[in-house]
């Protein structure tokens, strides 16, 4: 214990006085004149440089067109990486051959950090859908395989020797006892599977993409636009932020449902 | 012995273990080369044959590829995270520490940190260039920044998960300054310290790959780059493989690190 709460009235001072000197700090670099505006935009510029974005398209399209064809993407990858992951992770869980065999070569595929996928996904798709939506797989499955196998390992035995000794075939002890009794471990994954996906994504953009928030952030790199990158950040933050706080009421809901 | 396994249900001694471990990859070995070689059906222009992998990794090593040799490369590539990792963590941990012992610290940071904390490493990088162009410098500012925010977090959660207890004693020996963090705040955070760092680590040694695959001189994910411009898939999957060998043996070697340093604590 840290001592009591703050009075809210110090809170509030606390918190305005340090957004205020961030602010103010950054203001005073950018008028000091230490570099160009350019380089070191103010924050209001930033924002008003943002509203613009909303309105005029900058490489190719405005900010809002490319959040949604990164959203696309994320959706698309995020999606593969739970369509393959729960049940992989489901199988390893209840057959010990396919854990033995999966284990070890998902373990040194698992090192390999999912922007280095990218001269693969450029090699095999192009420049088409294909090459984000494998690098987002590969950022956003390890955390879904590996929750929902612990999830699932942790049920206690005598509930899986129940379901056989009553007849339960495989498929149906997987899907009526393991998977129900995983669900929380799988969601807490699936947060932990958005947020690196989201990232994986913007990483991916840097490189193979020709639309979404980050190749919009590379173009205002290349136009040495300080702005147009800051306003792509702020916009990628907040829509990880967006995910993040769905998830977890989902993740909330469901563990009140379990009275956990 | 029965007891034992049932509480560790995946746990078996090793030699089992190491026997699975080599025939998944042995079979892995075998598909690779029945898809690339014996059948033909993935084409060796999307990705390689072990034998050509072969080739690329003596190329790389004794040649050199992309300005450097293999070694120069990774060495390059391990410094620069080492150096950024440690600055960023031990100036995160400070702070972690400080934000999680003092709530007026707490709120005077906050709201800086709320903003900066979701936006992505990785998203640093266009920024990193604008400012610092494609040398060592910009690298070393998107490590700093993908290594520094996990271990603020973990800090301070660290802090605040010390037992009341272990405080009531503290403040009744008249328990301060130095002797406060180093008998107090640093050991009682330090499980979620660790917990940060490994974070940390993973994050800057991705962010370091991804900014030296959007532009370096030397180093692991300029291999990687070389090697999707000159569509030389061998090479590429040496470069994967170099990346994710160097993350993992600077994780095992932080892990080592964590036993030294918290021998109390018996590490799964």
């Amino acid at each position: 214990m840290i001592g009591p709460a703050l009075e809210r009235n110090e809170m509030l001072r606390l918190t305005v006085a340090g957004s205020v000197a961030f602010l103010a700090l950054w203001t005073l670099a950018a008028w000091a004149g230490l570099t160009s505006r350019q380089f070191l935009p103010t924050p209001w510029e930033v924002v008003a440089r943002m509203g613009e974005l909303i309105v005029q398209p900058f490489a190719g399209f405005t900010l809002g067109a490319h959040l949604l064809s990164s959203l696309q993407r994320f959706a698309m990858g995020f999606v593969l990486a739970v369509l393959v992951g729960i049940p992989l992770g489901l199988a390893m869980a209840y057959f010990r051959g396919v854990d033995r065999l999966v284990t070890p070569l998902f373990e040194a595929v698992r090192f390999v950090a999912p922007i280095a996928w990218v001269p693969f996904a450029a090699l095999w798709f192009g420049t088409g859908i294909g090459g984000p939506v494998l690098i987002i797989f590969m950022g956003a499955f390890p955390p879904v395989l590996i929750n929902t196998y612990r999830g699932a390992k942790f049920v206690d035995r005598k509930y899986i020797e129940a379901a056989r000794m009553l007849g339960a075939s495989a498929l149906r002890t997987i899907t009526q006892v393991l998977l129900p009794a995983a669900v929380p471990s799988i969601v807490a994954g699936l947060r932990i599977s958005a947020g690196l996906g989201w990232q994986s994504l913007v990483g991916a953009e840097l490189i193979v993409a020709s639309s979404g928030v980050g190749y919009m952030m590379v173009k205002g790199q290349a136009a040495v636009s300080t702005a147009t990158v800051m306003s792509g950040m702020i916009a990628i933050g907040l829509v990880g932020l967006l995910i993040d706080v769905a998830l977890r009421r989902v993740q909330r809901r469901i563990e009140r449902q379990r009275g956990l | 012995m029965h007891a034992v396994h049932a509480a560790a249900p995946d746990r078996q001694p090793w030699l089992p273990r190491l026997g699975w471990t080599l025939g998944a990859a042995a079979a892995a070995r075998l598909l690779w080369q029945a898809l690339t070689v014996w059948t033909g059906w993935v084409s060796p222009a999307r990705f390689p044959t072990p034998a050509e992998v072969g080739v690329a990794l003596r190329q790389i090593a004794i040649d050199g590829y992309g300005n450097a040799r293999l070694h120069e490369h990774v060495l390059r590539s391990v410094l620069l995270v080492t150096m950024g990792f440690v600055v960023a963590s031990s100036v995160g941990v400070v702070l972690g520490l400080a934000m999680g012992s003092s709530r007026r610290i707490e709120a005077l940071v906050n709201p800086v940190f709320l903003v900066l904390r979701p936006i992505p490493p990785l998203a640093w990088i266009p920024l990193a260039i604008v400012w610092l162009g494609l040398g060592d410098a910009a690298k070393l500012m998107v490590i700093f920044v993908s290594a520094f925010v996990p271990s603020v977090i973990n800090s301070y959660t660290g802090v605040r998960q010390i037992d009341t207890p272990m405080f009531e004693a503290a403040a009744m020996l008249n328990v301060r300054g130095w002797r406060y963090w180093k008998e107090v705040l640093i050991p009682g955070a330090m499980p979620s310290i660790f917990t940060g760092l490994r974070l940390s680590l993973q994050a800057s040694w991705t962010t370091l790959v991804a900014a030296e695959l959007v532009g370096a001189v030397a180093g692991l994910g300029s291999i990687l780059n070389q090697g999707a411009q000159d569509i030389y898939p061998a090479m590429i999957l040496v470069g994967m493989a170099s990346v994710a060998l160097c993350g993992w043996l600077m994780t095992v070697g932080l892990g080592r690190l964590e036993r030294w340093v918290m021998p109390w604590r018996a590490v799964a």
